[in-house]
């Protein structure tokens, strides 16, 4: 009986202790974990800091943090390849909607594009409209976590807090340029700044005009915080980036905010130009999978990589969807049979077969451009029309590209470069603006030419120089490079009946549009999340 | 010792106790079954009022002393009880009727076990005898059909493949909308395991006893924040005391394919690319075509032989009852290459110690399988690829398979892949291994009986494992020369539960009552492993053939990583019963989840139910009313499955190799903050129950009607949120609401009940709605909805929405106009049904939706002497499936493929004509109501066999033997909660013959 009671007590005893282990465990439930970061550790030092600007830069060329898809920064049912990736989406606003770019795929509303005939239920919308609104949010996290007090808490110093501060005015450039995005196409914007804390508010709406005077504003404020022209890094901006951004933004100023202002297109054109920047030899190769080579033309590029920087959507868009089964001639092994241009726009090319203008990279080995070429009769038929050959993921020195399997491209996206801001300076000059001179004007029209035909017989007079020579020339030089929408609107063209191309309203021989699409709506989804907001004229 | 004081203990009261009688006389008799004369074994004989109690013997003969006047009791599980005075008699020949729902029979429940008669939730619970027969592979098939309320929906025909299991039609929208899984006590993992496409298949069919399904609240929300979607309770097989039976059964099995898709045939493709080249003048795809007529379906399906064996001993080892069970399955999917293979084995000890104070109940459950994933794009590329092709080409390339190849012979990369490529190129393996188990402790306190301790500790331990390797002459993978890929990844879930039950019962008052406290941990921690993948170069490296490259891109970021979360519970439940009469419970849970923020992470579920015996009260005299009960329930229950374990958190992820940027000349990878809500927590639901038990003509008539209201708020829901509010545009959290109504009808009859023949019927009825009633936090009279239901073709297109005053998942798509001459629809021609003379996004309407209204199940079996004939179907109607495969096949554009290679059509382009898709169609919304005879079963009892040792049943079953449904589509039963229908693994028809034995 003893025996029983001991085993018995000892029994209690255990259960009493599994108990008692069971009570103690339980207060554990503050988990983490094992990979992901607080910020608190993120932005311990300052390798950690480095890690978050690479994501901001990132952000403008892939969709998310697993290369190429399968981790996008923005969801909301949105495909990650097509739609919430900057360089495609921008393409998609800027270059559908024009003379420069036809589709052929079904998916979803993307043929509303070119119809001019989009909707704010848009899904393509609201991926652009989310994009650089996200890229700010990222922006604002990492001017906070960047001040003074927070770098000397984390005991980052010397060099390593100078860099950071210097990335400061970096951000807040891409942050500028990222509402350029959303002032150009949206008109009016979401408006958060690093003193808008996540998750605390429902942001605010800025129009057009206030969004100008802040670019500006911005712009200004940081351009001697930037690091001196031509002096930072590869991928990273400086003076150059701000001053040509400006030049931009002051070339359109009319459009943006009902008052023109050329003279001040002139003076940061004129920065740029003097900085010196030089024009890369040969067009073709500002195109290619080196193009890196072409650093001393382009003021900002967005970087791509096959390898390390992939998406569907970064340049490697580019050279799919331009392609059929003639993969082989673009540097990728298959192609997406998408985009092609139209006969309006190639026309401004006298010679469209390349031997003579080296920008007119119109002809594949298995499309030419005879006049039966060109006609589109059907869009969804990606035989007709004329074929775009100008980015490729080919090396100019014929060395192999990073991805062997040939999906994804090396081409890095010139954002800003040389040859915009020689023909800001001439417009802006031709448009009165002062500071410039007409002579100038024409010598710079003119380098882009010789560089353009490979000597001086594609060379202009005085005389030939007029506007519509400027828009038709900025359309050969930067085609496809996400300005003609921009260009068009400048000149009044983008809905009105004056200038027609074809399938323009979605009307074989083209049509004028309502003049509500020279803006884009906001997307319906951003207006039922934030009541600050309000929608565009005629939406 | 012990016993023997025992005895002599037992002989003093009976010698006191027939002093203290008047006079005391031998009784003997002999229990029979009313049925067949069959003696009745084990019964109980009780002197009523009286300790006095004995039991039959093998014979079912009894001998108890019994003073003279006195009532003897005679009760044994499956029988209605009995009273027979002892007036002289010596003798009492007693012969018990069975009855069909035996209101004494013990239903599992939630943290404990109640008479069916006692129940006051809605608890239905299956036992192994009225489970699903043939060939069933994992656990929630054997309920197909079988309970009103619960819709189980097989995913396809894959062997191990899993189902949808839905109970009252889901509480959530974007959290999950599964139930909560209870095996012998221990919660088990829901989320399945890497290498597993259903962890419920590691459980042995053949090992379960019982399967519980509560319903409402009442039942439910003992298990808290995860009861909301109701919960399965399975219960293995135990011993019971006695001689040690055998067990064996063995089942073998043909599946063959039912039904294939209608596509066009070979020469079909022909006649239309030919008319088409002599109308465009165009031979480009004329060119292209082959002489071949092949069946690309006929091509990748079988005949799946399968075969099942268990052997399984049970009794009692030197006085501890136990049963061990060891299975082994191998069951071919009617897909090539596609196998499942499943050994288990399942030991259970229940011993007693300390007099019976301390009970134990040990189960141990272990599990290997074995899958040879088949390549499930093989389905769709049948479907799709062109029939005037052959197999195999002489190409030399792509392992000789036939592949579309651009004029300069290099690959198409967006063509349609060979479909028997696909299969055999790609060697897709897994391997998991589980074991759960848990011991139960219960211990009686010796100086209070009525007072129990009671503890459950269990671990649900799993890992899965697994290669996924692509050929270096496959097309889909030829560029990084082939592809071997491996993963493995563990969870182990613990359990610890420590619960005290009292309970007391007042004789005099006729009242009993007992109170359960307790409080439960449980951990659930992963871990996971990532690897590399390699390509194979043994022919670009002939001297080292075993190289292998790491494949670019493929590096994982992390090598390890191990999500975990916990769960911390208090619960406490009364049930009293008054008279026997009137049952009240009242439960309460509190849960504390490290899933929330501190602020938000304790939550509290009530609930309290009411039952009234009618019977009792008004019928009591009424002979054929056997029973009648009113159910009154109402509770609160929680979901926080299927949300991510750190998400209330800001935090950093790192990104993988192929996401990096350059600055300079170095690549630097990327810090990114992820979405976050601190304020989130579970959505609670809110459940109303009435409810009436009956029981007719000896309960040859018996069943049950509910009616329930669920109402969920602060649905977790993904919404959009503002841009520049968070690092996202939509956000899961908690905002909306979305109410399930329903009815629920159980009747279980039998119409003939004779010697020789009895015919049982049993039929259930649930209708179910469910509406989302709020999706916002401010409203906004010009909502649109949040897209949802993505299909295939183009990119992004969605069909579904989610809106306020619909069904989750209804149709968004545009009205179809039709040629009134011709009754087709026109291409690309919708309603302007907004009427502004534009046909754009505005004219969308909401039309249908993928849930049914309504679902039945029915079941019957007949007995004849040795013969049994069973037949058990389902069915469901008021589902529409977006058929997806007819919007994106049944197209000119699908033969004439664009990218310039020839495909097959859906069978319906020849009645529609379409050049091109026209996705958003609601033509292509169809109604999917059916109705499926899912099994007829003939048995055949053998009887004994070798000299009497032993006893033989044989079993010939037919399944999934016909569907009655309108649908075009393959199969209208689909488990897609979206209703887009593409790509289904046909689910076969099987033959199966089973033998079981019983020794």
């Amino acid at each position: 009986m003893i025996d029983m009671k001991n085993k018995l007590i000892k029994y209690v005893g255990f259960l009493l202790v599994v108990a008692l282990v069971a009570a103690s465990c339980a207060k554990k439930l503050d988990l983490f974990p094992t990979n992901d970061l607080t910020p608190e550790k993120a932005f311990a030092n300052a390798a950690g800091y480095k890690s978050v600007l690479a994501k901001i830069y990132g952000t403008l060329a892939i969709t998310g943090n697993t290369g190429p898809a399968g981790n996008p920064d923005i969801s909301g049912g949105l495909d990650e390849g097509s739609q919430v990736a900057f360089i495609r989406m921008f393409f998609n606003c800027q270059e559908l909607p024009t003379d420069e770019a036809v589709v052929a795929w079904n998916d979803q509303t993307i043929k509303d594009f070119h119809n001019l005939k989009w909707t704010n239920a848009d899904p393509f919308l609201k991926g652009i409209y989310a994009r650089p609104i996200y890229n700010i949010t990222l922006i604002n996290e990492y001017i906070r976590e960047s001040s003074d007090a927070k770098l000397a808490e984390r005991g980052i110093g010397g060099s390593e807090a100078a860099d950071i501060k210097n990335s400061v005015a970096e951000v807040r450039f891409l942050r500028a340029y990222n509402y350029w995005v959303m002032m150009d196409l949206f008109g009016k914007s979401t408006f958060i700044t690093e003193d808008d804390l996540v998750g605390a508010i429902l942001p605010k709406e800025i129009s057009r005009a206030n969004l100008y005077l802040y670019i500006e504003k911005e712009l200004k404020a940081i351009e001697g915080q930037l690091a001196p022209v031509k002096t930072a890094e590869y991928g990273r901006v400086d003076q150059g980036a701000a001053w040509a951004l400006l030049a931009r933004l002051y070339l359109n100023a009319g459009t943006y905010t009902a008052t023109t202002n050329y003279t001040d297109a002139v003076t940061y054109a004129k920065k740029v130009i003097a900085a010196p920047y030089t024009l890369y030899g040969g067009y073709p190769r500002v195109f290619m999978a080196d193009n890196d080579k072409a650093k001393d033309e382009f003021i900002f590029a967005i970087n791509c990589d096959g390898l390390r920087t992939q998406a569907f959507g970064n340049t490697t868009f580019f050279v799919h969807a331009a392609c059929g089964d003639e993969g082989a001639e673009y540097g990728v092994s298959g192609g997406w049979y998408g985009y092609r241009s139209t006969s309006a726009f190639v026309n401004l090319f006298s010679d469209l077969t390349g031997s003579t203008d080296k920008r007119a990279m119109f002809t594949t080995s298995k499309y030419g451009t005879s006049p039966a070429q060109l006609v589109i009769t059907d869009i969804s038929n990606f035989d007709q029309g004329p074929h775009v050959k100008k980015y490729v993921n080919l090396r100019s020195d014929g060395g192999p590209v990073s991805d062997s399997r040939k999906e994804f491209a090396d081409v890095d996206f010139p954002a800003f470069r040389l040859a915009e801001m020689y023909l800001v300076y001439a417009e802006a000059v031709l448009r009165g603006g002062t500071g410039g001179d007409a002579a100038t004007a024409l010598g710079y029209i003119n380098n882009i030419r010789t560089r353009a035909y490979g000597n001086a017989t594609g060379n202009i007079s005085a005389g030939q120089l007029n506007l519509q020579f400027i828009l038709d020339e900025r359309g050969r030089e930067l085609y496809w490079e996400g300005h003609r929408r921009t260009d068009l609107i400048r000149y009044g063209l983008l809905t009105t009946g004056t200038y027609l191309w074809p399938w323009k309203g979605g009307v074989s021989s083209g049509t004028a549009v309502d003049s509500k699409y020279n803006i884009f709506p906001i997307p319906a989804s951003n207006l039922v999340a934030n009541s600050n907001l309000t929608q565009n004229a005629g939406y | 010792m012990r016993k023997i004081s025992q005895k002599l203990m037992l002989s003093f009261v009976m010698f006191f106790m027939s002093l203290a009688a008047f006079s005391q006389n031998a009784v003997t008799g002999k229990v029979t079954d009313s049925k067949d004369g069959t003696p009745v074994v084990g019964a109980s004989i009780t002197v009523k009022g009286t300790k006095t109690a004995t039991q039959t013997a093998a014979d079912g003969s009894f001998k108890i002393n019994a003073p003279a006047n006195s009532t003897l009791v005679i009760s044994s599980v499956g029988f209605a009880q009995q009273d027979v005075k002892v007036d002289a008699n010596s003798v009492a020949n007693v012969s018990l009727t069975q009855v069909n729902q035996q209101l004494n029979e013990l239903v599992v429940v939630a943290y404990g076990t109640k008479r069916k008669g006692d129940l006051t939730g809605s608890v239905t619970s299956v036992t192994a005898k009225d489970f699903q027969k043939g060939v069933v592979n994992s656990s929630e098939q054997l309920l197909q059909g079988k309970v009103a309320g619960l819709e189980v929906t097989t995913g396809g025909g894959s062997p191990g493949g899993g189902s949808r299991i839905r109970i009252r039609g889901g509480a959530s929208l974007n959290a999950s909308n599964d139930p909560l899984l209870v095996i012998d006590g221990v919660p088990v993992e829901g989320n399945g395991i890497a290498g597993s496409s259903n962890l419920l298949n590691t459980i042995n069919p053949n090992d379960i006893e019982s399967i519980s399904v509560l319903k409402d609240a009442a039942a439910t929300a003992l298990y808290g924040s995860r009861a909301s979607n109701g919960v399965l309770i399975v219960t293995t097989k135990k011993g019971t005391k006695g001689k040690i039976r055998y067990n064996f059964n063995t089942q073998l099995s043909t599946g063959i394919v039912g039904k294939t898709v209608d596509v066009l045939s070979g020469d079909e493709v022909r006649a239309i690319i030919n008319a088409d080249a002599a109308s465009g003048g165009n031979n480009l795809y004329k060119n292209l075509l082959g002489t071949a007529n092949t069946d690309w379906q006929k091509e990748i399906y079988r005949p799946a032989f399968g075969w099942d064996n268990n052997v399984s001993a049970s009794g009692a080892f030197k006085n501890i009852p136990f049963r061990a069970s060891i299975g082994y399955l191998t069951q071919d999917g009617i897909l090539r290459t596609d196998n499942f293979k499943r050994f288990t084995g399942s030991l259970n000890l229940t011993p007693k110690f300390f007099n019976d104070h301390l009970s134990v109940n040990l189960a141990l459950k272990g599990s290997n399988t074995k899958n040879n994933f088949a390549n499930g794009g093989a389905i769709g590329s049948a479907i799709a690829f062109d029939p005037t092709q052959s197999v195999r080409s002489n190409t030399g390339k792509f392992g000789n398979y036939t592949e579309w190849l651009d004029p300069n012979g290099t690959l198409i990369d967006l063509a349609t892949r060979n479909p028997i490529a696909l299969l055999n190129q790609r060697d897709n393996t897994s391997s998991v291994n589980r074991f759960v188990g848990n011991v139960q402790l219960d211990y009686k306190i010796h100086w209070l009986p009525d007072l129990h301790l009671m503890v459950n500790l269990g671990i649900d331990n799993a890992s899965g494992s697994g290669n996924d390797n692509i050929d270096s002459a496959s097309a889909t993978n030829y560029k990084t020369g082939g592809r071997k890929s491996f993963y493995e990844q563990k969870k182990i879930n613990t359990i610890a539960d420590v619960q005290l039950f009292y309970s007391k019962e007042f004789k005099k008052l006729k009242t009993k009552f007992d109170v359960l406290v307790g409080h439960s941990y449980q951990d659930f921690t992963t871990k996971v492993k990532n690897f590399s993948s390699f390509s194979y170069r043994s022919v670009a490296d002939p001297a080292n053939p075993q190289r292998k490259d790491t494949i670019a891109g493929s590096q994982p970021t992390f090598l390890t990583d191990k999500p975990q979360y916990r769960l911390e519970s208090y619960l406490g439940r009364v049930n009293l019963s008054i008279a026997n009469k009137y049952l009240i419970t009242a439960s309460i849970r509190r849960d504390g989840s490290s899933k929330f923020a501190k602020d938000n992470r304790v939550g509290y579920f009530p609930s309290v139910a009411a039952a009234w015996k009618l019977k009792d009260d008004f019928f009591k005299s009424v002979n054929i009313i056997n029973d009648l009960k009113l159910r009154v329930s109402w509770g609160s229950t929680g979901q926080q499955d299927g949300i991510p374990y750190y998400s209330y958190l800001p935090y950093y992820s790192r990104s993988e190799a192929g996401a990096q940027y350059q600055f300079g000349n170095t690549f630097y990878s990327f810090l990114r903050p992820s979405a976050y809500d601190p304020d989130r927590k579970w959505e609670t639901t809110t459940t109303t129950n009435v409810g009436l038990d009956f029981g007719f003509l000896n309960n040859r008539i018996s069943g049950s009607v509910d009616y329930y209201i669920k109402k969920t708020k602060d649905l977790l829901s993904t919404v959009p949120v503002a841009a520049g509010g968070n690092f996202n545009i939509e956000l899961l959290t908690n905002v909306g609401n979305m109410e399930n109504r329903g009815v629920e009808f159980t009747l279980n009859t039998v119409p003939i009940k004779k010697q020789n023949l009895t015919w049982e019927f049993g039929f259930n009825f649930t209708y179910n709605t469910r509406e989302i009633t709020n999706l916002l936090k401010q409203q906004d009279p010009n909502f649109k909805g949040i897209e949802v239901s993505g299909i295939s073709g183009g990119t992004g297109n969605n069909i579904g929405r989610f809106n306020v005053g619909y069904a989750p998942f209804t149709y968004f798509v545009f009205k179809q106009v039709y040629d009134p001459a011709t009754n087709r629809p026109i291409e690309g021609l919708y309603e302007d049904l907004n009427r502004d003379g534009i046909i754009n996004q505005s004219d969308r309407y909401y039309y249908k939706k993928p849930a049914s209204d309504i679902f039945v199940g029915l079941n019957t079996q007949v007995t004849y002497k040795k013969y049994s004939l069973g037949i058990t179907g389902h069915g469901a109607f008021g589902a529409y499936l977006y058929n997806n495969f007819n919007s994106n096949n049944g197209v000119l554009r699908q033969i004439k493929n664009p990218i310039n290679f020839i495909g097959n059509a859906s069978a319906n382009y020849l009645e529609t004509g379409f050049s091109n898709n026209q996705y958003l169609s609601d033509y292509y919304i169809e109604n999917a109501s059916f109705f499926r005879l899912d099994n007829i079963n003939l048995g055949y009892n053998w009887g004994k066999i070798m000299k009497g040792k032993a006893s033989l049943r044989i079993a010939a079953s037919v399944q999934n033997v016909f569907i009655i449904s309108k649908y075009k589509g393959l199969d209208p039963e689909n488990s897609n909660d979206t209703g887009v229908d593409n790509n289904i693994y046909p689910r076969p028809r099987i033959f199966s013959l089973g033998f079981n034995l019983d020794f």
